[in-house]
């Protein structure tokens, strides 16, 4: 049976996830109002982009609930730099400030997180480095974040200077890069190999 | 491995697809932008439609004032320089802007060359009015393409001539047997290898945004469907009735774009959209300036 993922399609680079699993075999179909939400399954992809774009449209758009539910009952989700963000259950939105949950984030996971923690354009860079059980493989950060603490519910997979950029919480992986701007399909691989 | 700043740029530009750039003048207006939705904001110290109305030179905007918008938002700020201003480019930089506009908004510094972008860290977007242009433009560096339009006039018939055009002439070069690429490239006053990028690919190797006229969701709506990859939104917010209900609705046009219930819900009640002045009505076509 072919796997069926469901891309969050509100804003960012959702496309380049849908092109990356569709290489490694799965279907995909996007998720753009509540209704695409009730199709059958097998696991969610929350790409790059603005989180504060798609936290408002989770909300205004009435997929939040669900989508959140569905998560904390076991559906396998992969979260990218604002997917990631979206997951963390705590979100440091500016240095200097308290972090806190994010208003209309999914928060299911027990992190917490930096908003452009490397500051802004100029400070987006490529990298190498090593992904637990899945090896070396390139990271690419945009305006990214970075994962301040790892609570006891979760794993730390991958670390750039000391800071963890990976992780893991049964069903919930997330990476603050995006392996989906890469010809290294390892990432996704191993996502799919959650399901 | 190295740090291409290209990629790294493009890559930016891919983070913002499917999402809604707004202008905006102060801190209070970048606020309301980004709590509509906005994926990035444009500061600059008039929008074009008082640029228009104003007359005169127009040019980069006071860095303090961008500095004080990069200080009220957390998403991308970006900012206009001069066509060829290499010394007002370098200053966005200086003040660490997500990307500068190459805008034929504000009057051209330079009547024949245009920034060799390739020279910056930072990344740069461009209009174009066709493919020929916007060829040219990522050849010099830009790592992101938006239509022209004709700004500031609320009036979105030359954003849709100029994205059609663009596509048509894509889809052109994606029917041409290999061995015609060479006289395309001629044609064009393009560089061959980006015209084979495109017949190769089907699209741009950079993301292509709408612009210049977008006024109602509808009118993002329309940008979507003709093939853009997103919406920059220039005086239709800030010269509307309601700029914070306009600019939330055109947010959910352009993720929901192929939807007309959403549509047709979101554009309910919005308040006057600005007057705008029929683009065949204007004196100055801001859309001719750096070919």
């Amino acid at each position: 049976m072919k796997k069926r993922i469901a891309v969050l399609a509100l804003q960012g680079a959702f496309i380049e996830h849908e092109k990356m699993l569709q290489r490694l075999g799965a279907d995909v179909f996007e998720i753009r109002e509540k209704d695409d939400w009730q199709q059958p399954k097998d696991g969610l992809v929350i790409p790059g982009g603005e989180s504060t774009v798609m936290v408002k449209l989770l909300v205004e758009l009435g997929l939040h609930d669900e989508i959140r539910n569905d998560i904390v009952a076991g559906l396998p989700v992969f979260g990218t730099c604002a997917g990631l963000i979206l997951l963390s259950a705590h979100v440091r939105q500016h240095e200097g400030e308290e972090a806190e949950p994010m208003s209309g984030a999914l928060s299911t996971m027990d992190i917490t997180t930096c908003r452009n923690a490397y500051g802004r354009q100029l400070g987006s860079f490529a990298t190498e480095a090593d992904v637990e059980g899945v090896g070396k493989v390139p990271m690419t950060f945009i305006r990214a974040p970075f994962i301040e603490s790892v609570g006891p519910k979760a794993e730390a997979l991958a670390s750039v200077d000391g800071h963890v950029v990976a992780a893991r919480q049964g069903n919930q992986l997330v990476t603050a890069f995006h392996p989906e701007l890469t010809d290294d399909t390892r990432v996704h691989e191993a996502f799919l190999k959650m399901i | 491995m190295e740090n291409d700043r290209q990629t790294l740029n493009r890559n930016l530009a891919q983070m913002l697809k499917g999402g809604v750039i707004m202008d905006v003048t102060t801190p209070e207006q970048a606020k309301i932008a980004e709590e509509a939705g906005a994926c990035a904001v444009m500061a600059l110290e008039r929008i074009p439609a008082d640029i228009r109305a104003a007359g005169g030179v127009a040019r980069m905007s006071d860095p303090k004032m961008i500095k004080g918008i990069q200080a009220a938002v957390s998403i991308p700020v970006m900012a206009k320089c001069r066509i060829g201003h290499i010394a007002e480019a370098q200053i966005l930089q200086a003040i660490d802007i997500d990307y500068i506009d190459e805008s034929e908004v504000l009057s051209p510094a330079d009547d024949v060359y245009h920034i060799d972008k390739t020279q910056f860290r930072v990344p740069f977007v461009c209009g174009a009015r066709n493919l020929s242009e916007a060829l040219r433009r990522i050849a010099e560096g830009a790592t992101m393409i938006r239509t022209k339009g004709e700004p500031g006039t609320g009036d979105v018939v030359q954003a849709v001539h100029h994205m059609r055009l663009m596509q048509s002439q894509i889809r052109d070069l994606v029917a041409k047997r290999p061995d015609e690429l060479f006289e395309a490239a001629k044609q064009l006053q393009a560089p061959y290898d980006l015209v084979k990028y495109v017949h190769d690919h089907g699209k741009l190797p950079v993301v292509n945004f709408a612009a210049g006229g977008v006024a109602t969701p509808a009118d993002a709506a329309l940008m979507m469907e003709l093939g853009a990859e997103g919406v920059f939104v220039g005086s239709g917010i800030f010269k509307s009735g309601n700029p914070r209900k306009r600019a939330a609705a055109i947010v959910k046009a352009v993720t929901n774009y192929n939807d007309p219930k959403v549509l047709a819900e979101i554009s309910e009640d919005l308040g006057e959209a600005m007057v705008g002045i029929n683009a065949d009505e204007i004196q100055l076509l801001m859309a001719e300036r750096g070919k």
